[in-house]
């Protein structure tokens, strides 16, 4: 029976089933093997790639940012070494417990502790998390000495842009900081460098607007890293490209001058070399420390900045719009002469004021001028001489002659915010204000009032076409990485050189001659004479009742309400060399608050340093000596060599 | 049972009996599990810790399992089979009370020496039950419905259990496993017809349950699921094993690059690089050859395996050995088709190869089952 059962179960084995199966499991690992091959034989090379971009980072290096030099070679931006501290979690342990060790060297404070221990377990343990930057070299050598206490705690030197000229420069150099979501939209590719967080970019001035030139090529470093970021090792790198120096027109000496010059005064100077079209000077008052920019600037900061009616932030010497005033009667004149509508010889009755149809448009000097020739004009400054001629020559005219002397026209420089000003027509009055143009507003438009508008740039450049003749054009950038630019041609203006030389003659009278409205800022040794004219321009109405009360006089009126002191000037009367412009804000008038600004600087430029005592006349001379020792005094203590040794943590 | 019995004669005694094991198979595992030796020292880094070392000892732990399961004769374990079916019931009834927590299922039970995962015991204790079940039944009476119902009320009891883990994947194991028992006892093919339809049927009631009160399936298997359907959907969840795991493999290329130079798995990648995926980190290192080679191996294993069954003419001995055979295959081909994309991803290990105690004991002592029916098989 027991036999029976074996040899029915023997009978009964698996026989066909079995190789059914196995037939079914050999081609399942057929469809294994095939897979297999499809994947890493047919797409291997498309997943090798995949694996390497994977694993393979590509890290940029940010190169070291270009330097800005003033035309002697002394630096305006630099890069400093950024002395920081960083933590690496793995490494310290305890980050509580690590703060505590660093504190006992460098107090921290409530706030920046917070907020390192928040992004320090924010971020994962390898990755170091800043503690404090911006460190004097002091604390920053004790903390680097005691390194070997303070696991985890490690210095670095990273570099970090610093202006050491800080104010003086402020408004021509600008300022770097940090990337914004604007300036990324701003550009069409991004550089991707910007991405980087602690990179910082030109915000405004030739920082800004030489970004491209200064910022240089990122350099590559290719890292391989894990899945959850951490570095293993560098592959390789190609270092990147500096950025390339630049080397302004600016004479940080003259410049330093013109910004002390014109301390507490909300002003503005030019000063432009007349065969290069060099703009040795460019200051605006009162000026911002744009140091505090880069370390990221304190609310109270930026709204005292802000608030200030002075506006320290605006570049005045090139966006400000200032009706130009007398100093626009030069521009009357040739436009005058050009059309043969005056002779320099003819004379014009000023009564003290001039009436055109029932209108009274008043001579600043009441009882007027008498008769008046153009020389006369210049150097008295007469107003109803020009009433007269803007009303013979039209506005249109005027406004051409303008132009072709660089007002109302925009002058290419490196800088933001670049004033067009105004050289108004009637096209462009009917155009923007739907109105037709007024006999009024050419009289008014004759004395540099009304419509027109210029910056102390183009009030220089005016100068500078009227004592060369030619169309000198301002420049800012003299080199790039130590090969100069060429300046731009200078071709002769369509002017007839004998008018400019009898509107010449008029601003040198202005200066020199005792009648002159500029007698009191005139320069003694011949050779280094200027010709001139003042400027001041109204920015109120002044209502006949308040003529009738007397209530005119500056001193009476609010800061805001007085009006514009202008000055222009050029020099060596015999062979010019500098044209300067001078604007101060509610200054009062050009002659007494401009022009021996003006004055001042151009010595200071014409010599190369402080001016001998000699070309002052007698009286200024003991107060000019005082204020020459000062300056010296305080040269000595500055440049200031380090930026603030504040905690920035 | 007498010492008379002619079958029983024939087979060798003693000592002699490893004169006829099956060398082939022994081989093909000590190859295999050589293999995995390799991988885990290049996982980690060089170095025989934390993983290669152990996995050694376990599986001189394992052959010694398998010698001695092997030397006992086949009719001890025909006796014992029912017996450790029920044992291993009961130890998934206890994991689903005692159990500890772990990868978010009750799994395993802590022995102290190494954690028990009761769910693999059953895959062979069931293998063993089924043998038993049919040889025990008359050959007539295995297509009659109520002689199928018995095998498949023993399957779908542990089944049951295995899911309230939940455990999805051991579970469809378990099932193919019985399914290719039944196949290889004859029942009729209607009946494997029918359960495709019902299975078909099923899986279009799971998804129509999805995000209703009834769901059947837990979030994540619906998203593992969803995620082996289209992996990029999720390149950075669920999908992400799979894609770097692809990503991995396809870089080795024909040749690979070289032992401890796979970047993907160095540089963590992949996923349980050290036991699931330990396929992907040998494809991406050993290459197409060395991932072929592997796959070779495995199938030499099945080849032999099957081989023995179709000459055992004993039928618990043949239905065991074709069991564990297909419970074999279905682990390495399961685990092969999850790395390469083609199964979603159900936390199968690598037989032999991945890193871990309870599956390489339990397929140790599996494998000295085939062993002892093929020492002892009747000649």
């Amino acid at each position: 029976m027991r036999r029976l059962e074996f040899q029915r179960r023997e009978r009964a084995g698996i026989g066909r089933r079995g190789l059914i199966l196995l037939a079914g499991q050999l081609a399942v690992v057929g469809v294994l093997g095939l897979r297999l091959r499809a994947i890493q034989i047919e797409e291997a090379e498309r997943y090798r790639l995949l694996a390497d971009e994977n694993r393979i980072n590509i890290r940029l290096i940010p190169p070291a940012r270009g330097l800005i030099f003033d035309r002697a070679g002394r630096a305006l931006a630099e890069n400093r070494p950024n002395y920081r501290i960083v933590m690496i979690r793995e490494q310290a342990g305890d980050p509580e417990a690590a703060l505590d060790r660093l504190e006992e060297i460098l107090p921290l404070g409530e706030k920046a502790r917070a907020r390192i221990l928040r992004e320090i377990r924010a971020k994962s343990p390898f990755v170091p998390v800043t503690v404090a930057e911006h460190l004097d070299w002091h604390s920053f050598a004790r903390i680097a000495a005691n390194s070997p206490a303070l696991r985890g705690i490690l210095p670095e030197v990273g570099l970090t842009r610093a202006y050491p000229h800080g104010e003086a420069t402020a408004h021509v150099v600008g300022y770097v900081g940090p990337v914004s979501e604007r300036d990324l939209q701003a550009q069409e590719t991004p550089d991707p460098l910007l991405q980087i967080p602690s990179f910082q970019i030109g915000k405004t001035g030739v920082e800004n607007r030489m970004e491209s030139v200064l910022r240089g090529k990122a350099g590559i470093s290719r890292i391989e890293v894990n899945s959850v970021g951490r570095v293993m090792r560098e592959l390789d790198r190609t270092e990147g490209v500096a950025g390339r120096n630049i080397q302004l027109t600016i004479d940080l000496a003259l410049q330093r001058h013109a910004m002390r010059r014109m301390r507490g005064e909300s002003a503005a100077a030019v000063v432009m070399d007349l065969a290069s079209g060099d703009l040795l000077a460019l200051a605006s008052t009162p000026a911002f420390d744009p140091n505090l920019f880069v370390y990221g600037i304190s609310a109270r900061d930026w709204n005292a900045l802000l608030n200030d009616d002075h506006r320290p932030l605006s570049a005045k010497a090139v966006s400000g719009a200032y009706p130009p005033g007398s100093t626009f009667k030069m521009v009357v004149a040739l436009a005058a002469l050009r059309e043969g509508l005056v002779d320099p010889a003819e004379t014009v009755w000023c009564p003290g004021y001039l009436e055109i149809g029932n209108r009274r448009f008043h001579c600043w000097r009441r009882g007027g001028h008498g008769h008046v020739n153009l020389k006369e004009s210049l150097r008295a400054s007469c107003d109803v001489y020009y009433y007269e001629m803007a009303r013979r020559v039209g506005i249109d005219r005027i406004a051409e002659m303008a132009r072709s002397l660089g007002l109302g026209v925009r002058h290419d420089l490196p800088l933001p915010a670049i004033s067009e000003g105004l050289a108004p027509t009637r096209e462009w009055k009917q155009r923007t204000q739907g109105k037709p143009w007024l006999v009024g507003d050419s009289v008014n438009a004759g004395i540099g009032q009304g419509y027109v508008l210029a910056s102390p740039l183009q009030l220089a450049v005016m100068t500078a076409r009227i004592a060369t003749g030619r169309a000198v054009a301002p420049r800012l950038i003299r080199a790039i990485d130590g090969r100069p630019v060429a300046p731009e041609p200078a071709p002769e203006l369509d002017i007839p050189p004998a008018h400019l030389a009898q509107v010449r003659a008029g601003m040198r009278a202005a200066v020199n001659e005792r009648r002159g409205t500029a007698w009191g800022a005139r320069i003694i040794p011949r050779e280094m004479q200027m010709a001139g004219k003042t400027g001041t321009s109204q920015v109120r109405q002044i209502t006949a009742e308040e003529r009738r009360a007397g209530v005119w006089r500056n001193e009476d009126l609010p800061w805001n309400r007085r009006d514009h002191a202008l000055f222009v000037a050029f020099a060596p009367v015999e062979a010019p060399r500098l044209a300067v412009s001078v604007v101060v804000e509610h200054g009062g008038g050009g002659a007494a608050t401009a022009a021996p600004i003006a004055r001042d600087i151009m010595l200071r430029a014409l010599y190369g340093g402080p001016p001998p005592l000699s070309a002052y006349p007698a009286h200024l001379r003991p107060e000019i000596e005082r204020r020459q020792a000062e300056e010296a005094e305080e040269d000595l203590r500055l440049p200031d060599p380090a930026p603030a040794g504040r905690d920035r943590a | 049972m007498s010492l008379h019995d002619p079958a029983e004669g024939r087979a060798p005694a003693g000592f002699l009996r490893l004169l006829h094991f099956n060398w082939a198979i022994l081989l093909l595992l000590i190859a295999v599990a050589a293999i995995g030796f390799v991988m885990l020292i290049s996982v980690a880094g060089g170095s025989l810790q934390p993983w290669a070392g152990r996995q050694m000892l376990r599986f001189g732990i394992g052959l010694a399992l398998m010698f001695t399961v092997a030397m006992i004769h086949v009719r001890f374990w025909r006796s014992l089979s029912v017996a450790a079916y029920l044992g291993s019931l009961v130890l998934l009834v206890a994991v689903e009370l005692i159990g500890s927590v772990g990868m978010g299922a009750q799994r395993w039970i802590d022995l102290g020496f190494f954690h028990l995962q009761p769910s693999e015991l059953m895959k062979i204790t069931l293998v063993m039950a089924l043998a038993r079940y049919y040889d025990w039944l008359e050959p007539e009476l295995v297509s009659r419905p109520l002689w199928v119902a018995v095998p498949v009320a023993m399957t779908l009891v542990p089944m049951a259990l295995v899911l309230m883990q939940p455990d999805l994947g051991t579970a469809l194991l378990l099932a193919a496993g019985a399914a290719m028992v039944m196949f290889l006892a004859g029942v009729s093919l209607w009946y494997f017809a029918a359960a495709g339809l019902a299975a078909v049927a099923l899986v279009a009631a799971v998804f129509a349950s999805q995000g209703t009160s009834w769901q059947l399936l837990h979030d994540y298997q619906f998203r593992r699921i969803e995620t082996f359907l289209d992996p990029s959907t999720d390149p950075l969840g669920a999908g992400y094993h799979i894609t770097q795991s692809t990503i991995a493999m396809g870089s080795g290329g024909l040749t690979g690059r070289g032992f401890m130079q796979g970047t993907q798995s160095r540089l963590n990648f992949l996923p349980e690089k050290h036991t699931d995926f330990i396929f992907t980190t040998l494809a991406e290192e050993f290459g197409f050859v060395g991932a072929l080679a592997l796959l070779g191996l495995y199938a030499l294993i099945v080849i032999f395996g099957l081989a023995s069954a179709l000459t055992n003419r004993d039928r618990y001995g043949a239905l065991l050995t074709g069991g564990i055979t297909s419970t074999f295959f279905l682990y390495f081909a399961v685990n092969m088709a999850m790395v390469m994309g083609l199964a979603p991803v159900v936390g199968v290990p690598l037989p032999l190869v991945s890193y871990g105690g309870s599956a390489m004991l339990v397929l140790m002592g599996a494998f000295g089952l085939l062993q002892s029916a093929h020492v002892h098989r009747p000649r």
